[in-house]
């Protein structure tokens, strides 16, 4: 009788833990719980938040602040990525939208038309991939790798129309968005609010979304059903150019100087990884930006962790290596499988 | 004639008509030691490049290229600091590159993950271990990697054939063997080609897949190796973007990136294009590196278009 008991509370209760585990969200929330854990070991410090002349300090809200720049790559690479392209050029965006703000602010411009150039710059680098993609029909990881290859070169050409390797350039406006702050808050996390609102009210409140992930999933489907599948492709590459080009002007004003040889560069991995990590497909159809972000904040809380838990920033790439490859291991159901197996045999 | 070679032909008039307007720009530029130069100085790149294209013509991805050619190096410097000899060092990070390559095949294959996602961890791993030992620039001084720089073929003319430019034209022939020549050849072409249709023909799916990323790791690492030893040392920033460079050169050569059409010849004169664009630039000497970067942007633009259109008026296989 007992026995009997014991088996349907049993089933249920499985059931019950497949369906967390089964759950997309459960393996990034699990691999940041891990990092968060194995630093309150290491530093006991980690998670102290004070308040220093009217702002937040602590290592928390800097994984959030430093995670901005990432994060705004990743919304516009999640929905990219949602239409089965990739954008390999947002490192090349940012690079010319840095070079670009700091020409015009040399130019003479007012502060709040610099930004909007530097914008309108950023939409126009978007354009010319969605026309590559979505017009010449070329496969978006090498039509993106084309602005990739020549963007770094643009900028420094920019550089060049006012002669300076180098410049620095100095706006209120500009840094109050960057490393200013509202109250106790940091302005880019206001920011970056804002600009994932505004995007997610788009994809997940406008039918757009589900254009995009039906592109994505079935170019000729979505056709056949009437999408105008080249005008959502090109929302899309306009989408990640947007967010990039807010990173551009996030990054330039925090280091105050257009470098295009080393500005954001990698950010592109470190983008798609977060998509990835978030359980976003690169064959697309599927656009997750929550999960996103939170493949962001793994990728970043680990930086930060490496960095502050004393080992030397030589090791933050092999040990960032070595995280991912776990991370994307446990998400494949086919390892899953043959773990559990080899676990049932050992057992029986 | 067969269509399949005009994208290869295409290539090569590419190549001659930008190698005559260096010489119609330049004098001395139309010489064999020019040439011999571009090929000395490319031989590296264009050798991890011929590994890159297997990996495209089955219509994958390799980013762990250029970590690979820094990580070579920075092994093989410290070793001969530790008085390995430099050949057999070599000839162990050859076979690291074949087995890490084979291990990112077999986690792509069985693991269902797209080869970008696990190339780049690849990429990541690779450069970090360049970190980890050590973060300066390591000198080669064995006298056997000194005589190596200095052997040489003479050709007609002043120039003359390096020995980094002739491994990688042995590397160039074999690889040319492999993929036209062998049954594994072959199921790499029909993977590339189409996936679902060559798993129904019965193409060993996992073994060719490990085959392919593991020839990739091989000639990544036999790249980095030659590059140790034409410039003497290992620096843990070496090949740092090459993966892309490899990319552009084996699409230059008339590869498609869907995969499944191509030819192993073509990356030579890819990696060749990429090299004389340099050459040229550093031969006027008043414009900068950015227009480097530009022009390849152009010409792979260029390229890309041209492709395009020969494969639509061809009815060759489109994108997916």
């Amino acid at each position: 009788m007992k026995h009997s008991a014991d088996i349907q509370a049993e089933t249920p209760s499985f059931s019950w833990l497949r369906a967390i585990f089964g759950h997309r969200a459960v393996w990034p929330i699990v691999a940041l719980a891990l990092i968060f854990i194995v630093d309150g070991v290491i530093s006991p410090g980690f998670f102290h938040i004070r308040i220093v002349e009217g702002r937040l300090f602590g290592n928390l809200i800097d994984i959030l602040y430093r995670a901005v720049p990432t994060a705004l790559v990743a919304l516009g690479m999640a929905a990219v990525i949602g239409t089965k392209g990739i954008d390999l050029s947002v490192g090349s965006i940012i690079a010319i939208v840095g070079a670009v703000i700091t020409w015009r602010i040399h130019a003479g411009d007012p502060h709040w038309l610099v930004l909007l150039i530097a914008l309108g710059a950023a939409l126009l680098c978007g354009l010319w991939n969605g026309f590559l993609v979505a017009v010449l029909d070329i496969q978006p990881i090498i039509a993106t790798l084309i602005l990739m290859t020549s963007g770094r070169g643009i900028g420094l050409m920019i550089n060049l129309l006012y002669g300076g390797t180098n410049p620095s350039f100095t706006s209120p406006l500009l840094q109050g968005l960057s490393v200013g702050h509202i109250g106790l808050i940091p302005t880019r996390l206001i920011l970056f609010a804002a600009i994932f609102f505004l995007l997610w009210l788009a994809i997940r409140r406008t039918a757009f979304g589900l254009f995009l992930e039906s592109v994505g999933g079935n170019a000729g489907a979505a056709k056949i059903v009437g999408i105008n599948a080249r005008l959502i492709i090109y929302a899309a590459y306009l989408i990640s150019g947007f967010c990039s080009g807010w990173a551009g002007i996030v990054l330039a004003a925090d280091t105050h100087t257009s470098d295009p040889v080393s500005i954001g560069l990698y950010i592109e991995l470190d983008a798609i990884l977060a998509v990835v990590i978030g359980g976003g497909s690169l064959s697309g159809g599927r656009v997750y930006l929550g999960m996103t972000i939170l493949g962001v904040l793994v990728i970043q809380a680990l930086t930060t962790s490496i960095l502050t838990s004393g080992l030397p920033p030589e090791y933050n790439l092999v040990v960032k290596a070595i995280v991912v490859i776990i991370v994307l291991l446990l998400q494949s159901t086919n390892l899953r499988a043959a773990l559990y197996n080899a676990f049932a045999r050992t057992k029986r | 004639m067969n269509e399949k070679y005009l994208p290869l032909l295409a290539t090569i008039a590419v190549f001659v008509a930008l190698f005559l307007v260096g010489g119609f720009l330049y004098n001395n530029f139309l010489t064999t030691l020019v040439l011999g130069d571009i090929l000395a100085d490319n031989a590296f790149i264009i050798t991890a490049a011929i590994g890159t294209t297997f990996v495209i013509l089955s219509g994958g991805i390799d980013l762990s290229v250029g970590s690979m050619i820094g990580f070579v190096g920075v092994v093989i410097a410290n070793l001969d600091l530790a008085r390995w000899h430099p050949l057999v060092s070599a000839a162990m990070m050859v076979a690291f590159g074949l087995i890490f390559g084979a291990l990112q095949g077999l986690i792509i294959d069985f693991c269902e993950i797209q080869p970008f996602i696990v190339t780049l961890a690849g990429l990541f791993l690779l450069r970090g271990g360049c970190f980890m030992i050590n973060l300066d620039s390591v000198p080669i001084h064995h006298p056997f990697v000194a005589w190596y720089s200095g052997l040489s073929i003479p050709l007609p003319g002043d120039g003359e054939l390096h020995s980094s430019a002739v491994v990688m034209l042995i590397a160039l022939i074999a690889a040319i063997a492999i993929a036209h020549f062998t049954r594994f050849g072959a199921n790499v072409y029909a993977i590339g080609g189409d996936r679902t249709s060559a798993t129904l023909m019965g193409v060993p799916m996992r073994r060719t897949m490990v085959g392919i990323y593991a020839l990739g790791g091989f000639f990544s690492a036999l790249g980095g190796v030659i590059y140790a030893f034409y410039t003497s040392s290992g620096y843990p920033l070496a090949g740092t973007g090459n993966e892309l460079t490899a990319i552009a050169s084996v699409v230059l050569g008339g590869t498609m990136l869907t995969g499944g059409i191509g030819m192993v010849a073509g990356t030579l004169f890819g990696g060749m294009i990429l090299g004389l664009i340099a050459t040229i630039i550093d031969f006027n000497g008043s414009l900068n590196g950015a227009w480097i970067m530009i022009i390849s942007g152009v010409l792979l633009f260029i390229f890309i278009v041209m492709q395009r259109s020969l494969v639509g008026s061809l009815r060759l296989r489109g994108a997916s």
